[in-house]
């Protein structure tokens, strides 16, 4: 891709998307939310999780050329 | 003037040792900051508030980690950063198009040429890149951010901005000449 077509899908893609206001403020006050958070208690992870963790580790050991895929997922 | 660094410094280090005084302060202080850097990501104002809350809560969890003369702001970043990527991660590229088509830019800004549905599109294919090109591309392209600020709050260096930014005008590209529109 040439600079000038790199600066053409630039201008295209400002103009698809409005940048942000400078300073967007939030509707409410969100300390509550944050103090409410706070005193949750902390998520488990599911053992689904775990299991598909070890399945992906297995995957890599057995298979070391599927890295690149997964980190370029990632 | 010395006595309000000295201050603001000693508040770093009660949040660094738990103080909840001390956080609510800085809550104050930077809330508007992240709630603004996350809507930049997120493009949705209900989802960014959430996220605020999420970005915040992970700061308090992480307090021990916090080293005060790094500063507030750029570790916040981060964090809110991470978080809002984790967020896009778990959507449907078709959910956060939506989002993202939900407020188009004006449309006499630009080009005149370019319709209403080219714009529409390109906020499609836009919202189908792999979430971390998005991002970049997001700050660096379209709010026009630092790369150096873009680079900290993703915890990466300015070059592999540039190459994102790149990937993703390219897939960006791609994407439109397949829909038949040449930009």
């Amino acid at each position: 891709m040439s600079s000038h077509d790199e600066e053409r899908v630039k201008e295209l893609l400002r103009q698809a998307l409005k940048p942000v206001e400078s300073e967007p403020e939030s509707s409410r006050d969100l300390w509550p939310a944050v103090l409410k958070r706070l005193d949750e208690p902390s998520i488990q992870v599911p053992w689904f999780d775990w299991t598909l963790l070890g399945c992906l580790v297995g995957l890599a050991a057995f298979f070391p050329a599927s890295i690149p895929v997964f980190l370029y997922y990632l | 003037m010395a006595s309000a660094a000295s201050s603001a410094t000693d508040r770093l280090e009660e949040f660094r040792q738990g103080s909840i005084d001390a956080f609510e302060m800085l809550f104050r202080l930077h809330q508007r900051a992240v709630y603004g850097w996350i809507l930049r990501i997120v493009r949705n104002p209900s989802v960014a508030e959430e996220l605020t809350v999420e970005t915040f809560w992970r700061i308090y969890r992480t307090h021990r980690r916090f080293r005060p003369e790094m500063g507030f702001e750029g570790w916040a970043r981060r964090i809110a950063t991470h978080a809002a990527l984790d967020w896009l991660r778990t959507k449907q590229s078709v959910e956060v198009s939506e989002e993202i088509c939900a407020e188009p830019a004006a449309p006499q800004a630009g080009d005149p040429a370019v319709t209403a549905e080219i714009r529409r599109k390109t906020a499609l294919a836009f919202g189908r890149l792999p979430p971390k090109l998005r991002v970049a591309a997001t700050l660096a392209v379209v709010e026009e951010l630092p790369q150096k600020q873009v680079a900290e709050a993703l915890g990466i260096s300015v070059a592999t901005v540039k190459v994102r930014v790149f990937r993703a005008l390219r897939l960006l590209r791609k994407d439109l000449e397949r829909q038949g529109i040449r930009p």
